[in-house]
């Protein structure tokens, strides 16, 4: 799915990054406002849609090679993370709707999960 | 055994939760300048991250340090906090003894050393109570 879908798909507000967006194309999705989750079963290059706002999810995102971040339910990304996307370039957008509302609206055009690897007693 | 090809050294503030991941993001970008493949240097960006993470909220700051020899890459987490009394419980997915303020954060979920396990060859932790922590993973290079 095109970056720019996401955001039509969404109606969302991009916030920095506008340049980036049209050589952005993703066919995997995660929602998580845990980053220990995201940084343990995120697969590369996925579109991370969370709640969660502070500098360290623009650092998850860095570490994993995720090209663009969606915040949900309205919140605002702290100013400090802003900057740092401005710099690289990454896309952050902002949706009004739920993280469920999103997902939905994503899966149902075509945004496959990320596959989480079985590991007994882990 | 291997000469290394680069070695550097990051130190890590253990007070400032805005700093985490200066380390990784410049261990990120040496791997980059040095044409490492692009699977490695995200295995070991998380692997530098989860552990620079942990120096910072556990070991309340402490060095970490990149060697990239021909055939491995090694990152090393070295602290003088508190240590772990039971590393094998330590390594169990879920185990954490962070902070809610952490957790409120996003991070403290027990996943961290596992995760360290799972994007390296071979890991290793020293730790002794009182006297601080040193992981150790590796990341093997392999050439065709
Ligand atoms: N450097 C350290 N010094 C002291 N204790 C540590 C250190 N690293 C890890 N630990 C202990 O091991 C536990 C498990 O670490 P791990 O990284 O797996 O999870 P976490 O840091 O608590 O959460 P997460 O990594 O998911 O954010 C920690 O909660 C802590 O008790
Ligand atoms: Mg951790």
């Amino acid at each position: 799915m095109k970056l720019r879908e996401v955001i039509e798909v969404l109606s969302a507000e991009i916030l920095c990054g506008e340049k980036s967006i049209d050589g952005i194309e993703i066919q995997n999705g995660y929602a998580s406002d845990l980053m220990s989750d995201v940084l343990a079963f995120a697969s590369p290059y996925v579109l991370l849609l969370t709640g969660l706002t502070n500098i360290q999810i623009f650092r998850t995102a860095q570490m994993l090679d995720i090209p663009a971040i969606v915040f949900v339910r309205g919140k605002m990304p702290q100013v400090d993370l802003l900057e740092l996307a401005k710099e690289s370039e990454m896309p952050i957008i902002v949706t009004k709707s739920s993280m469920f509302d999103a997902c939905g609206k994503l899966y149902a055009n075509g945004l496959l999960p990320c596959i989480i690897p079985d590991r007994q007693g882990g | 055994m291997s000469a290394e090809i680069y070695e550097e050294e990051y130190s890590i503030d253990g007070k400032e939760f805005v700093a985490i991941g200066v380390a990784s993001t410049k261990i990120k970008a040496a791997l980059k300048m040095l044409g490492i493949p692009s699977d490695l240097i995200r295995r070991a960006s998380v692997i530098a991250y989860e552990a620079e993470m942990n120096v910072v909220i556990h070991g309340g700051g402490g060095i970490m340090k990149l060697e990239i020899h021909p055939d491995f890459i090694e990152i090393i987490a070295r602290d003088e906090g508190p240590g772990i009394p039971d590393i094998s419980k330590a390594m169990e997915e879920g185990f954490s003894t962070a902070t809610d303020k952490i957790r409120e954060m996003g991070f403290g979920a027990g996943m961290g050393l596992p995760n360290i396990k799972r994007n390296s060859d071979n890991m290793e932790i020293k730790s002794e109570v009182g006297k601080g922590t040193e992981v150790h993973a590796v990341i093997g290079i392999k050439r065709e």
